[in-house]
């Protein structure tokens, strides 16, 4: 695809109009780009003057106040979120990247890989709120309460088919000589892939999988009514929890100014989060 | 052979002699297992499926098809109809699309054609922290920056300057708005694009170009009639794919939209859409009947959206089979 041949641009354009006209529109493909700084440096200025003035020690390990109190913090929502964030993963990671070594590894080009792969793209373009509906559905009703087994429920299959097609895209840059080596040395199909295929996609299947975190850690809509939302401290999971999107968007959505600074200290806290899990990442896998 | 530990060479011999057995059955376990989680995400889409329909079904056989055509929204009556919330995605939608596609193929335009490599760098990291911020972020700006600057310049505005079309019409309502809600959008399904316009542009032969140029053709002309056209499928599969993204979003939105399920003209007003209808009114809804109309509405959405992704994928598809490379 790239190509090392390098064009020199045609400066030959006759007519002065042709020129200008050529000098505008590149100009304008320019001016696009650089519109796209305007929201993004709107939303992160207004995020750091806004959110740093409400984040203290407070913040970080105190309860949400009740309202007409000041202060209090969202202590319960930062480890609701963990909680919920890593089952979720914990059950999509091996689940998403066993589907894949099925579809690259155990039969590739089969039917029912790409009815696995299909079903992949559907479930990625679904919205995330109806994947709130089929939790609410599937646990919520059958449990008979909120939980934040429900809220894992519905981020794991948000999370699951991220994987797969993240997980998907590496295998398939693992060259097939060094299969073919390992099966001329008598490797059977699981020690190809167990020894030879995942050791050499290892660094890229953390990549995608942490990008997957990152992405289901934001979300809101999932958990608005499965993992529900909480006042108090809850480690169980089998009730409800709160969450740090589920709480900037209460916070956001109510008419008190104090809680409105909250939800900008809250967001700034969830972007500087998902920003560092993502760049870190970037960064790691740059340098190999 | 020299046995190094660690050499892959004794890992695989020493495996395949000593316990043959042992091997044979881990293969067989693994093809089980790997096979049984791809059967796991399959079941996962049929059980939405069946999930969405069973739990809509008592809205179904009450309302039958007169859902799709009532504009009615009374929860305490019990009258529901869906089309002001079908009107309001769509709308919304759209709004985002129109702003959206421009930037995001010029932007892409400007990373594939122009910009030095390490311009390059920088424009694709404020593409990826875009893509990045999580929706009720977006919602928050909206809801305290952008509202009140809809509500105090761009709706006045607009009004003063094209209030004659009944598309620019007051009177506002605290700047939240269908458009309001189609600008968020459009910030935030402009990183598809881009992603998927770039992927695309990034195919097209370096022969075409140079052939292009050797005809004295400028940059401008070569991008206009050469490289465009050649993406245009591409493109377009890219285009449709972030509609499928802007048709489900549902946070941002929400707090953005105005909630009011009326069908306006304007996009000045307020409107509503069906992920806003379902994020806020599922846990309120207080009957049997009213849960069981708002799982239908969610039904419907997820069945635009359906349609909406293999539409663009057999865009995406076709581009691939004429230009295979």
């Amino acid at each position: 695809m790239s190509t090392p041949i390098k064009l020199e641009l045609g400066g030959a354009a006759s007519g002065s109009l042709r020129r200008m006209q050529n000098r505008m529109f590149l100009c304008l493909t320019g001016a696009a780009a650089l519109t796209l700084l305007v929201p993004l440096f709107g939303i992160l200025g207004y995020l750091v003057t806004r959110g740093i003035g409400a984040i203290n020690l407070d913040f970080f390990i105190s309860l949400p106040k009740p309202v007409g109190e000041t202060g209090g913090g969202v202590a319960n929502a930062i480890v609701g979120s963990l909680m919920v964030i890593v089952m979720a993963g914990a059950a999509a990671i091996p689940c998403g990247v066993l589907a894949s070594v099925y579809i690259c590894e155990f039969a590739p080009g089969s039917r029912f890989s790409s009815i696995i792969r299909f079903v992949c793209d559907m479930l990625n373009s679904t919205p995330s709120i109806i994947l709130g509906i089929f939790a609410y559905g599937m646990v919520v009703l059958r449990m008979g309460h909120f939980s934040a087994l429900a809220g894992a429920f519905a981020l794991f299959v948000m999370m699951t088919p991220v994987v797969v097609r993240a997980t998907e895209e590496i295998l398939r840059t693992v060259p097939n000589s060094i299969r073919e080596a390992s099966v001329g040395l008598g490797g059977t199909r699981w020690q190809t892939v167990w020894h030879v295929v995942l050791p050499a996609a290892r660094s890229g299947i953390v990549t995608g999988v942490f990008l997957a975190l990152a992405r289901v850690g934001g979300e809101t809509a999932p958990l608005l009514f499965t993992a529900f939302g909480n006042q108090f401290w809850n480690l169980d999971p089998r009730q409800p929890i709160n969450t740090l999107p589920v709480q900037i968007y209460k916070f956001a959505t109510s008419p008190y100014a104090d809680w409105h600074r909250q939800a900008w200290a809250a967001a700034l806290l969830l972007v500087i989060m998902i920003a560092v899990i993502s760049s870190t990442v970037r960064a790691l896998t740059a340098r190999r | 052979m020299e046995k190094k530990p660690g050499s892959p060479v004794r890992l695989f011999s020493t495996y395949a002699r000593s316990s043959t057995r042992r091997v044979r059955l881990m293969d067989g376990i693994a093809g089980k297992g790997t096979m049984a989680a791809g059967l796991l995400i399959v079941a996962l889409l049929v059980l939405l499926l069946n999930e969405m329909f069973r739990l809509s079904l008592p809205a179904i056989c009450h309302f039958g098809i007169g859902f799709f055509t009532s504009s009615d929204w009374d929860p305490q009556g019990e009258r529901f109809g869906v089309l002001p919330f079908l009107y309001g995605t769509l709308v919304s939608s759209a709004i985002a699309l129109v702003i959206a596609i421009p930037f995001g193929i010029g932007t892409a335009l400007f990373l594939t054609e122009l910009a030095p490599q390490r311009l390059r760098g920088a424009v694709a990291f404020v593409v990826d922290m875009l893509a990045a911020i999580p929706s009720v972020v977006y919602g928050l700006w909206g809801v305290f920056v952008l509202a009140p600057l809809m509500q105090s310049h761009v709706g006045p505005f607009l009004e003063k300057t094209l209030g004659f079309l009944p598309l620019f019409r007051g009177p506002f309502y605290g700047g939240v708005s269908m458009l309001t809600a189609g600008l968020i959008l459009a910030v935030m399904v402009v990183p598809f694009i881009v992603a998927i316009a770039r992927e695309v542009l990034l195919t097209v032969p370096v022969d075409l170009k140079a052939a292009s140029y050797a005809l004295g053709a400028t940059q401008w002309e070569t991008i206009w009639k050469v490289v465009l056209p050649y993406s245009r499928v591409g493109i377009g599969g890219g285009v449709v794919l972030a509609l499928g993204r802007a048709l489900g979003e549902t946070m941002a939105v929400t707090m953005v939209i105005g909630n009011q399920p009326r069908i306006n003209a304007s996009i000045l007003q307020p409107g509503y859409s069906m992920a806003a209808v379902l994020a806020n009114e599922f846990n309120e809804a207080s009957s049997k009947l009213y849960l069981s109309v708002l799982v239908e509405v969610g039904l419907t959405l997820f069945l635009v959206t359906f349609l909406i992704n293999i539409a663009a994928r057999v865009l995406l598809w076709r581009m691939r089979s004429v230009h295979p490379h």
